[in-house]
C-alpha cells in the first residue's frame, strides 16, 4: 500500500485548490499600515483539489472504523452510528443558526434542547439536566462543581472525594480540578465497593462518592442504595459516572438508586459518532436540590415558547462558550426518538446478552479475575498467556491481523493485563463469533507459537510503532528539512 | 427503528450457550426494588420517515437562516469549500474511535499531526494539541497551565476578552487558588496598557487578552507581551477569529507564550454554538504542563514512518488526579474538518480570505459611520468586526432592520452596560457589496424618517 | 541481583550510603514494571527532603510513578545524565541510572529500611 506523505511534502508554490469571487468593494491599501502583518504563513501547504481529495481518501482507508468492523472496547460503548441522524443534524435550519441569534428566530433549536433534557431525565430518573458539558470529563467536572457549590453555600465545601480503585482516570482528575483531594476505596473480592471500607472512609470531610454503575468490571454495584445511605448520613453526595448506562436503559434508573448527580456520554450510550476522538457530549443530570447551581443559561418553556434564563444567582456559571455541542445533541435526540421505549429497553437487553455470550465463550481461554456475573462488559486478563511470555498488548496487536480492533487495555487498574471487552448491542452473532474465534486462535498461538503474537501486527498499514522514542524525542509537527538542526 | 443485528435463532443459540432460558436472568444481580417496573415514558419508536417529518416540523420554527445577518461575536459565517463536507462525512472519519491503537488509526493520527503543524504555523509556536472543546475552555486551560507553570495566583484578563470566555474562566478557576483581575479598554478600543502597568506585579502568572478583541480591534501583541514578560508573567493570546492569522503576524513572533482560541471559522458551520473547536499552542519549554492529546511522529519495527499519541503521561488516564487536564474526548472530527479546510485554502487562499474580510468590513465601517446618527465607536484597527454607536440607541433600529429581513449586529449593551447604545457588527467574505449597501441604505432611510 | 551494600524500600527505591552521603535510585524490579523510561523529574540541588517524601516522578510511555526519598536529607547532586538519556534507568538501574545524592540527616533512619535479602523475599511475595 502506498505510504501517504504529509500534505506539506507534496506542497508546491502556485498550486491552488480554492478561489473566492473577486473583491467587490474598493480595496484600501493603507488598512494594513499600522499593523504587524505577515508576508506568508511559513510552511503552509499549497496543493490542488485533486491532491486533497486523494490525500484524505487514502488516509481514511488506513483507519479502522465501526462502519468496517467491531470495536469491543470496554467502557466506550462503540455502537453503530445511525446515518439518518447525520442527515438530520446537517439540516440547514440547524447548522446555520448563529448562537447569538434572536430567540424568536431559533425556537426549533431550543425545543430540541428542552425535549432532550426531558427525555434524559425520564431515562435516568433525575429531575433536571444541563446539556452544556462537551464531553464526559467536562460533565464530571460540572457535577463536582455543583456539589461543591451546594456545600459551600452551607458553610463547608469539604475536602475529599472518595473514588474506587477501578474508576476511569477522568474521575480523580475532575475531582482534583474542583479543588478536592482524592481518596481511593478498595474493591472487594467480588470487584465491587467494599461497604466496610466506605463506612470507614465516609466522614464529614467527604463531599462525595464517585461511582460507576455497573462498574468498570461490568459488575452491578448491588449495594448502591446502602452506599447512598452511608454517604447521605454524613451529608455527602453520590455522583454516578454514567459511562456504562448502556447496561441499564429501560431496566433501572440511577435516580431510583438514590444517586444525586450523574453524567451521560451521548457519544457512548446514545450512538453519536466518535469521530476519531470527539466531539462528544456529557450532559449532567441532577436531583432537585442541585438544580439552582446548574450552568447558565437554563432553557425554559412557557406555553409553547422557549426562553433562556440567565438570572440564576446560584449557578456555577458557564462551562461552554454557548450551549454545548448542539449538533451532537440533535443526533442523540434523533436516536432516542427512533428507538422509542421498546427500542431503548432492547438496547440494554441485547448489550448484556452479547457481552455474556462473549464471556461464556472465552472464559476457558482467558482468565477472569472476578467470577461475579457481569452485565454489558467483562474484563479478561492475560494471566494464562503471560505464562508463555505473551501479554495483553501482544494479544491486542495480534487481533489487528484478524481485522479486529482490540478491547480496552490495561484498565481498570485493579486487573493486571486487563482486556476490557464490551461488544454493544449492535453487533451480529457472526461478528461476535469472528472475535471469539480470533481470540481462541491467539490463545493457542500464545502456547504454540508465542513469537508470532509478540511480533504482531504483521499485516497492518504500519507495524508495531516505537512509542518510547516518540516520548523520549518528541516530534510534534512537520518541519522543512533544512530547518531541522 | 432498531439497530439490533440478532435473529431469533441467534438469540436462542446464544442463550443456550450462556445457559439461560430468559434474558431476565442476566439482570439477576440488580436488586428487585431498583428494577424499573413500568415502561419508559418515551414515545413509541419512529421509522426513518416519521423521524424526518418530526424534525422538519421542528425546523419550521427556525427562521434565522432567512435573514441577512451581521452577527459575529465569537461565531463567524465563512465559506466552507464543499470538499470539507464531502471528505469529513466518510465513515472512516466519522465512525472511528480515539486512536489508542495506532496501527489501525494512521489516518486519524496523521491528520492530527497535520492539524498540529498547521496550528503551529499559524500561531508561530512549537507545539499544538489535537483540540480542546471550544475557545472558552481553551482559554481556561491556558490560564490553568500558566498557574501551574508559574506557581503564582494572579491572572490579569482583558475586559475585551469575549464575555462568555471570561465567565468560563471564572467557573474553572473558582475552586483553585487563582485570583482574576480585569483590565479595561482604552478610547481606541484597545487593551489599556496604562491600566496593565498599574496592575502587573510579581504575583502575576499571566496576562490574557484577545486579538482581534471582542470589539473587533486588533491589539498590540508585542507591547502587551513585553509588559507581561517584564514581571516574568506569561503572555496568553486568545484568538476567536483565526482567519485574521491569514494576514496578521503570528502571535508567537510577537511574544505570546501560549495561544488559545476557537477554530470554528475553519470549516465548521455556525451550528448554534457547537460542536466547535478549541485549539491551543505553546513554546516547547512548557510541553510537560501542556494539556490535551498530542500526536507525535515515530517509526515502526520495519523503520517506516508512523504517528502515535504521545506524552500521554500528562493526561488523565495515566496521571489521574495530577493530570494537566481532565480532558479525554476532544473535538477530533472538528479538527479534521479544519485540517481539510486549511489545506484546501492553502497559503494563498487563507491570505485572500483574510484580505477580503478586512477590506469588506472596513468598507462597511466607513460607509455606515458616515450616516448621520451613527458613529464609529473605536479608533483602533478592525479586522472583520467593529462597534457602531447609535445616537438614538440600537434597540429600535434593530427592530426595524428585523422587519426588513436584516439582523444588523449584536446589541452590546447586554454585555457592556456602558456601551448600551452600541452594536457589534461583523462583515465577512460572505457579505456581498450590495448587501452592505442595502444595510447602509436602510439605516440612512431610518435616520431620515425621524 | 540486588547489591548487598544497598538498603531498599517497599516502594522499590534503593539507597547506598558512603560516609554520610547517600546515592538513591530505583530497583531493577521497578524499572521492569515501568517499561521504557521516557522522563525523570528530579528535585533541585539544595532541596531538603523528609523520610518518604515524594522527591520526583518517573514516567514511562504508559505509566507514571512517584519516587520517594528513603531517608531525610539534603539534595547535594542530581543525575543530569537522565535528562538526555532516561534509558539509563532501564539499562543500569543500580549504577548509571542513579537519581540523586543526599547528605543524610540521621543515619538511624536506615533502620527503617530493608536489606537485599529482605527485599528479594518481599518481591517473591508480591501478588501476580
Amino acid at each position: 500500500m502506498i505510504r501517504e506523505p504529509l500534505i506539506f511534502e507534496i506542497s508546491e508554490k502556485g498550486k491552488k485548490a480554492f478561489s473566492l469571487p473577486e473583491l467587490d468593494v474598493p480595496s484600501k491599501k493603507d488598512l494594513l499600515r499600522n499593523l504587524p502583518v505577515r508576508d506568508e504563513i511559513e510552511g503552509f501547504p499549497q496543493v490542488s483539489e485533486v491532491e486533497i481529495v486523494r490525500h484524505f481518501t487514502r488516509l481514511s482507508q488506513t483507519n479502522h472504523c465501526i462502519d468496517v468492523g467491531f470495536y469491543p472496547l470496554g467502557s466506550c460503548t462503540m455502537k453503530y452510528n445511525p446515518k439518518i441522524n447525520e442527515k438530520i443534524a446537517s439540516l440547514l435550519e440547524f447548522n446555520s443558526s448563529h448562537p447569538a441569534a434572536p430567540l424568536d428566530l431559533i425556537q426549533g433549536n431550543l425545543e430540541v434542547l428542552k425535549t432532550t433534557e426531558e427525555l434524559l431525565a425520564e431515562l435516568t430518573g433525575m429531575d433536571a439536566f444541563s446539556l452544556q458539558p462537551s464531553a464526559g470529563a467536562q460533565g464530571e467536572l460540572v457535577g463536582m462543581m455543583l456539589i461543591r457549590a451546594y456545600l459551600e453555600e452551607r458553610g463547608n465545601p469539604r475536602k475529599i472525594v472518595l473514588i474506587p480503585d477501578s474508576a476511569h482516570g477522568t474521575n480523580p482528575s475532575s475531582a482534583h480540578l474542583c479543588g478536592y483531594r482524592v481518596q481511593e476505596i478498595r474493591s472487594n473480592k467480588k470487584g465491587t465497593i467494599d461497604l466496610k471500607s466506605l463506612s470507614q472512609n465516609m466522614t464529614e470531610e467527604v463531599a462525595a462518592l464517585m461511582i460507576t454503575n455497573p462498574n468498570t468490571l461490568g459488575v452491578f454495584e448491588a449495594d448502591i442504595k446502602k452506599m447512598a445511605k452511608i454517604v447521605h448520613s454524613k451529608g455527602g453526595f453520590v455522583y454516578m459516572d454514567g459511562a456504562n448506562m448502556n447496561a441499564l436503559i429501560g431496566v433501572c434508573r440511577p435516580g431510583d438508586m438514590d444517586v444525586d448527580v450523574i453524567h451521560l456520554n451521548l457519544h457512548k450510550t446514545f450512538s453519536t459518532p466518535h469521530g476519531g476522538g470527539g466531539p462528544g457530549s456529557g450532559p449532567v443530570g441532577v436531583k432537585r436540590m442541585l438544580k439552582p447551581y446548574l450552568p447558565l443559561p437554563i432553557i425554559e418553556r412557557k406555553e409553547e415558547k422557549y426562553f433562556l434564563n440567565f438570572d440564576r444567582p446560584k449557578s456555577i456559571g458557564k462551562v461552554h462558550s454557548f450551549y454545548g455541542n448542539f449538533l451532537v445533541i440533535v443526533k442523540a435526540l434523533a436516536y432516542i426518538l427512533s428507538l422509542g421505549h421498546e427500542g431503548l429497553k432492547e438496547v440494554s437487553e441485547v448489550a448484556v446478552l452479547n457481552s455474556n455470550y462473549v464471556r461464556k465463550s472465552l472464559e476457558r481461554e482467558y482468565y477472569l479475575k472476578y467470577k461475579t456475573p457481569t452485565l454489558h462488559e467483562c474484563v479478561f486478563s492475560d494471566k494464562f498467556q503471560r505464562e508463555h511470555g505473551v501479554g495483553n498488548i501482544d494479544i491486542a496487536k495480534r487481533l489487528i491481523d484478524f481485522g479486529l480492533h482490540p478491547p480496552t487495555m490495561s484498565f481498570p487498574l485493579i486487573v493486571r493485563g486487563a482486556l476490557m471487552t464490551e461488544p454493544t448491542e449492535t453487533e451480529s452473532k457472526r461478528d461476535l463469533d469472528l472475535f471469539i474465534d480470533a481470540m481462541k486462535q491467539i490463545s493457542k498461538e500464545a502456547k504454540k507459537n508465542p513469537e508470532v503474537v509478540r511480533s504482531a501486527p504483521h499485516t497492518s498499514y504500519v507495524r508495531r510503532l516505537d512509542e518510547t522514542s516518540a516520548a523520549r524525542n518528541p516530534v510534534l509537527m512537520w518541519m522543512e528539512k533544512k530547518k531541522i538542526k | 427503528m432498531s439497530y439490533i443485528s440478532l435473529s431469533d435463532k441467534d438469540r436462542k443459540e446464544m442463550m443456550a450457550k450462556i445457559g439461560i432460558s430468559s434474558l431476565d436472568e442476566l439482570f439477576s444481580t440488580i436488586p428487585k426494588d431498583i428494577m424499573l417496573k413500568r415502561e419508559l415514558n418515551v414515545p413509541s419508536p419512529m421509522t426513518e420517515l416519521e423521524l424526518i417529518q418530526f424534525f422538519e416540523k421542528i425546523t419550521q420554527k427556525n427562521s434565522y437562516q432567512n435573514y441577512l445577518s451581521f452577527l459575529g461575536a465569537g461565531a463567524y459565517s465563512h465559506v466552507i469549500p464543499y470538499i470539507v463536507d464531502y471528505l469529513s462525512s466518510r465513515g472512516e472519519f466519522i465512525s472511528p474511535y480515539t486512536p489508542y491503537q495506532p496501527e489501525v488509526s494512521q489516518g486519524t493520527l496523521q491528520i492530527i499531526f497535520e492539524f498540529q503543524t498547521l496550528i503551529c504555523q499559524l500561531t508561530g509556536m512549537d507545539i499544538a494539541n489535537a483540540s480542546l472543546y471550544d475557545g472558552a475552555s481553551a482559554a481556561a486551560e491556558a490560564v490553568l497551565m500558566a498557574h501551574r507553570l508559574k506557581g503564582k495566583s494572579k491572572v490579569i484578563i482583558a475586559k475585551t476578552l469575549h464575555p462568555h470566555y471570561r465567565r468560563v474562566i471564572q467557573t474553572y478557576v473558582k475552586n483553585l487558588e487563582v485570583e482574576i483581575e480585569e483590565i479595561k479598554y482604552s478610547e481606541t478600543g484597545e487593551f489599556d496598557l496604562k491600566d496593565l502597568r498599574k496592575k502587573l506585579d510579581d504575583k502575576t502568572a499571566a496576562v490574557v487578552f484577545q486579538s482581534p478583541n471582542f470589539m473587533g480591534i486588533i491589539e498590540n501583541l508585542k507591547k502587551i507581551s513585553d509588559l507581561a514578560h517584564s514581571v516574568q508573567a506569561l503572555s496568553i493570546a486568545v484568538v476567536t477569529e483565526p482567519v485574521s492569522l491569514g494576514i496578521l503576524e503570528a502571535p508567537g513572533k510577537l511574544g505570546a507564550d501560549i495561544v488559545a482560541g476557537e477554530g470554528q471559522s475553519f470549516g465548521l458551520p455556525l451550528s448554534f454554538g457547537g460542536p466547535y473547536l478549541g485549539f491551543m499552542a505553546c513554546c516547547k519549554e512548557y510541553i510537560r504542563q501542556f494539556p490535551g492529546r498530542i500526536a507525535g511522529q515515530t517509526k515502526d519495527v520495519d523503520g517506516k514512518r508512523g504517528f502515535v499519541l504521545t506524552l500521554s503521561t500528562r493526561e488523565q488516564h495515566i496521571r489521574r488526579e495530577r493530570a494537566t487536564s481532565n480532558i479525554c474526548t476532544n473535538q477530533a472530527w472538528c479538527a479534521l474538518r479544519a485540517t481539510i479546510f486549511l489545506e484546501t485554502l492553502g497559503q494563498e487562499g487563507l491570505k485572500e480570505l483574510a484580505w477580503q474580510n478586512i477590506q469588506k468590513a472596513n468598507y462597511a465601517l466607513d460607509k455606515l459611520s458616515q450616516i448621520k446618527g451613527i458613529k464609529r465607536k473605536f479608533k483602533g484597527n478592525s479586522f472583520n468586526e467593529f462597534v457602531l454607536e447609535f445616537s438614538g440607541g440600537f434597540e429600535k433600529i434593530s427592530r426595524s432592520l428585523r422587519k426588513k429581513g436584516i439582523i444588523g449586529g449584536l446589541n452590546l449593551g447586554e454585555y457592556y452596560p456602558e456601551l448600551k447604545k452600541c452594536a457589534l457588527v461583523c462583515v465577512t467574505e460572505m457579505h456581498k457589496r450590495e448587501e452592505i449597501d442595502k444595510l447602509a441604505a436602510i439605516l440612512e432611510e431610518g435616520v431620515k424618517e425621524k | 541481583m540486588y547489591p548487598d551494600d544497598f538498603y531498599y524500600t517497599k516502594d522499590h527505591e534503593w539507597i547506598q550510603v558512603k560516609g554520610g552521603k547517600a546515592t538513591v535510585g530505583i530497583t531493577d524490579f521497578a524499572q521492569k514494571q515501568l517499561g521504557d523510561v521516557v522522563y525523570v523529574e528530579l528535585p533541585k540541588v539544595g532541596k531538603k527532603l523528609e523520610f518518604h517524601q515524594s522527591m520526583g516522578v518517573i514516567e514511562s510511555v504508559k505509566a507514571v510513578s512517584d519516587v520517594y526519598s528513603p531517608v531525610s536529607g539534603e539534595v547535594i547532586e542530581v543525575n543530569k545524565g537522565l535528562d538526555d538519556s532516561p534509558e539509563l534507568v532501564n539499562q543500569d538501574p543500580h549504577g548509571k541510572g542513579w537519581f540523586i545524592r543526599l547528605k543524610i540527616k540521621d543515619e538511624a533512619e536506615l533502620e527503617k529500611l530493608i536489606t537485599a535479602s529482605e527485599y528479594e523475599e518481599f518481591l517473591e511475595g508480591i501478588e501476580e
